[in-house]
């Protein structure tokens, strides 16, 4: 008797199994949509929207470093319509023909993009073909103060013995040996192998100190009180600011990334259309703005800056800051060769002994 | 062997899964095989494999190795009296004991993992009760102790099994029959229980061992990327580096060492059948 | 003495496996985000977790998967242990040793090759991959616990109702399945647990937009873990005790029965 019971449960769930898997593909009437984004780094209230006002199915994912949303691309274009990487990886991805040009007739808001960030963006994006600026920032320490009674305002500290365990540091390859090669003077696109080797060394010689090597965890555990000083994006800032009153962020006098992460169509796209709807919501004024209060990542959108109501955050150094005061360099596309010296060097680190 | 017609119909009717296995085991391997004598240019090379003995690597497949004996080390230690215990308690119910050990395995490898990671963080629950209990702090996460605590919680039932399974398996009347020809208990268990068990033993020892050796999600995740296990090496080159070649020719050195443990295991097996 | 001593290790070990568990459902019902804190007792976590789409359909997700290479593994499975019986001992023990192959590999080993075989196929992953995937390495779990049956089934049986005058078919399902039923519930059993617990393979053959719980909470735990995890671990766990205490209490009124 039970085990009728039973076999008639199951069947009863593969049917329903079956009958849901069908619903779900009819209900997009308008297309899907295969969004490849970094991880936090949208307002979810934006995608309903951006669904509910177009019809269109998103089916959106997150990725923690541009190199693994490159290794997913290379398998196949087609897996994702639209992503967000950063300026060197676009370039990486133009040069490997990873991309389509976009047509901006289709993508009206792109206008609302700052002339500034497109100039900038040109360097890796030449005449602006490929990609429409996201959001963009710098890459600065993260301190807890109540647990640092010294200024930071280098890299050094990030070398400090008295903060052991204290230490987080990004889990991405050329986040963490732009720390290194910048504590050391050089430049963040070094193509030297000396001084790449010389900036691994130090990376090794920091790892003891090192508690944890995370991306987005750096965040979450900053906040928490789990470590006194992070490698973090300044995009985090005001949010952290916001849950802990005791976290401070600086960008040290040794220099930083200044980065842009754009929207790109890729190659193999299926939903070209959609994309371009995509992309040119997400340049939307009220959009961005709205995007903005949520993820607090400087915006490059001059619409949706002029009507952030905060005053304080709209004038705040630390979500726009000024660029001209700080020593800044954009990471470059390094070529397949200098690639793998980093690639190498990073192994290297992550493998050491402590 | 009546069963089938002829010889034909039972091949019909094993078709289905010769094809299978041709198409989903033998072919996968075959190209993993493949990509892994192979560089991009798709000249034959033997790069791919030799890059095991660069230092990194090398390092990283020496760490997963010590680690990897630890946990099934510790695994045994602690699965083997409690097989003892447990067959000598002679449960009428088999299926629910046993169930009892399976039981967190559905839970989901990852919850368990996660589980730990919330336990021994620095503000974790341990931490935060030694501190209300005024006992020192421990700092264990992020350290390769950490990992191999995982390890062992989440593969024990993988040892516990198949030892209780063995223990329980041997004749009562065996034992009692050294009994009544003299030997002490530590004989007893020593020539008679021990030996007869080693086929659960050694199905554990490769059960644990194999897993704790490539794994990469537990290193990741308890050791906070400071500690790079062969399995954490292979899954980059896969996902982060794209190096298919590469990390193919890992996953080769990989199966060499299947292929050792499963030639122990089939001696075992052997051994065990000529007794 | 020592049945006290027996009984303390057990309790440790029970406790070893249990007591992280228990923790998790205790921190589901911590109004505070921090672990470190006791914030006050809430379902918050609960009812967030209702409203989470992403995680019902990898909930969802799980589950079909779980049950479907169950069903598909158990029937290739048994059918072709009871092929091997007609196999000559050679072809018999080739395919044994193939089917050996998916259960000592090591899973990123397996995954990492379908990952191959898929890409090379162009063949789009996602849910067909995964499934394709579990049914692949379920497989053998379940040959592994079906074929001792199979080895121990009494022909003369079969022969005898065939004499009888009964129909091939009439006769296997009369004589020889009965036999081996235990055996494939084990199998099935093993089968679905497997399912349920793999990340690796899963995280390999798994497409875009595509996710089981497994791969969902890798991906958390990269971001930071949400108490809803918490929430839906405690779930969980209530739902495997249930059936536990269903299949425990199923085969013994089967039992009375007999």
């Amino acid at each position: 008797m039970k085990k009728k019971l039973l076999s008639t449960i199951l069947t009863c769930t593969i049917i329903a199994a079956s009958l849901c898997a069908c619903g779900s593909e009819d209900k997009s009437s308008n297309g899907k949509l295969y969004v490849y984004n970094w991880g936090e780094y949208i307002d979810e209230d934006v995608i309903t929207q951006f669904e509910e006002e177009t019809g269109i199915d998103v089916i959106y994912d997150m990725f923690e470093t541009n190199e693994i949303m490159f290794a997913k691309l290379a398998q196949d274009t087609s897996a994702y319509d639209v992503v967000c990487p950063s300026d060197y990886m676009v370039q990486k991805l133009i040069e490997n023909d990873m991309l389509q040009e976009l047509d901006k007739s289709h993508i009206p808001n792109s206008k609302n993009i700052g002339e500034q960030y497109y100039i900038q963006a040109s360097d890796f994006d030449p005449g602006n073909k490929y990609s429409v600026p996201y959001c963009w920032g710098t890459v600065g320490i993260l301190y807890n103060k109540t647990m640092i009674n010294e200024p930071v305002d280098s890299w050094d500290i990030l070398w400090d013995e008295k903060y052991k365990d204290q230490i987080l540091m990004q889990d991405s390859v050329r986040d963490s040996m732009m720390v290194a090669l910048l504590k050391n003077g050089y430049s963040l696109n070094s193509t030297n192998p000396d001084e790449i080797e010389i900036a691994t060394q130090d990376l090794i010689k920091q790892k003891p100190l090192v508690q944890a090597y995370v991306v987005d965890q750096v965040r979450d555990k900053m906040i928490g009180g789990e470590a006194a000083l992070g490698v973090i994006y300044s995009g985090e800032a005001i949010y952290t600011a916001r849950e802990n009153p005791d976290l401070e962020y600086i960008v040290p006098k040794e220099g930083t990334n200044v980065w842009i992460d754009s929207w790109a169509i890729t190659k193999g796209s299926k939903n070209v259309e959609n994309a371009e709807k995509w992309i040119d919501f997400m340049c939307r004024g009220d959009i961005a703005l709205k995007n903005f209060e949520y993820i607090t990542y400087s915006t490059p959108n001059d619409v949706a800056k002029e009507n952030i109501e905060d005053e304080d955050i709209k004038n705040s150094k630390v979500a726009f800051p000024d660029l001209s005061t700080m020593n800044t360099e954009a990471y470059k596309y390094l070529g397949t060769e200098t690639d793998r010296l980093y690639n190498n060097a990073w192994m290297e680190v992550k493998s050491a002994d402590y | 062997m009546k069963l089938f017609k002829s010889n034909k119909s039972a091949g019909l009717m094993a078709s289905p899964y010769i094809a299978w296995a041709l198409i989903f085991i033998v072919i996968p391997l075959c190209m993993v095989i493949y990509y892994g004598i192979t560089s991009a240019d798709g000249n034959l090379t033997i790069e791919n494999i030799a890059t095991i003995f660069k230092p990194g690597f090398f390092k990283a497949l020496k760490r997963s190795v010590f680690l990897a004996l630890i946990s099934t080390f510790v695994c045994f230690i602690l699965s083997y009296p409690l097989g003892m215990i447990l067959s000598s308690m002679k449960l009428k119910k088999n299926a629910y004991i046993v169930t009892l050990f399976i039981l967190p395995m559905w839970m989901n490898f990852l919850l368990r993992t996660l589980t730990w990671m919330t336990l021994l963080e620095k503000k974790g629950v341990i931490n935060t009760i030694f501190e209300f209990m005024h006992l020192p702090t421990i700092s264990i996460i992020n350290t390769q102790g950490a990992i191999v605590l995982g390890m062992v919680y989440n593969f024990l039932p993988f040892m516990i099994l198949p030892i209780y399974n063995s223990l329980n398996r041997i004749d009562e009347n065996v034992i009692n029959a050294a009994r009544d020809l003299g030997a002490d208990s530590l004989q007893t268990f020593w020539r008679i229980t021990l030996p007869l068990s080693m086929p659960g033993i050694l199905s554990g020892i490769t059960m644990v061992f194999i897993p704790a050796l490539t794994t990469f999600a537990i290193s990741s995740m308890l050791g906070g990327s400071k500690i790079l296990l062969i399995g954490n090496v292979i899954e980059q080159e896969f996902t982060q580096l794209y190096d298919w070649h590469l990390g193919s020719g890992l996953s080769i050195v990989l199966m060499i060492f299947i292929f050792i443990n499963m030639i122990i295991e089939n001696l075992a097996d052997k051994g065990g059948v000529n007794k | 003495m020592k049945k006290i001593l027996e009984r303390i290790y057990l309790a440790i070990i029970l406790i070893f496996m249990y007591a992280p568990i228990f923790t998790l459902i205790v921190l589901s019902f911590n109004s505070s985000k921090s672990r470190a804190k006791w914030g006050g007792f809430t379902l918050k976590w609960y009812t967030q977790l209702l409203s989470d789409e992403a995680v019902a359909s990898a909930l969802f997700n799980t589950l079909a998967i779980a049950i479907l290479s169950t069903i598909f593994a158990t029937i290739i499975g048994t059918f072709t242990c009871i092929a091997m019986i007609g196999l000559s001992a050679k072809v018999r023990s080739i395919l044994m040793g193939i089917t050996n192959i998916p259960m000592i590999n090591a899973d990123i080993v397996t995954g990492i090759s379908l990952m191959l075989l898929f890409r090379f196929l162009h063949i789009g992953s996602g849910f067909g991959t995964i499934l394709l995937a579990h049914i692949t390495f379920n497989i053998p779990f379940v040959m592994l616990s079906v074929m001792p049956r199979v080895k121990n089934i009494n022909f003369y049986v079969y022969e005898a109702a065939l004499d009888l005058g009964a129909s091939r078919s009439y006769a296997f399902f009369k004589t020889i399945l009965p036999d081996i039923v235990p055996g494939i519930v084990s199998g099935a059993l093993m089968a679905f647990t497997m399912s349920l617990d793999d990340f690796i393979i899963t995280y390999f053959t798994k497409g875009s937009g595509f996710e089981t719980l497994s791969t969902l909470i890798y991906n958390e735990v990269k971001r930071g873990i949400q108490p809803e995890i918490y929430a839906l671990s405690a779930i969980i766990f209530i739902v495997v005790l249930a059936l536990l205490f269903i299949s425990y209490r199923a085969p013994m009124s089967k039992a009375k029965d007999n």
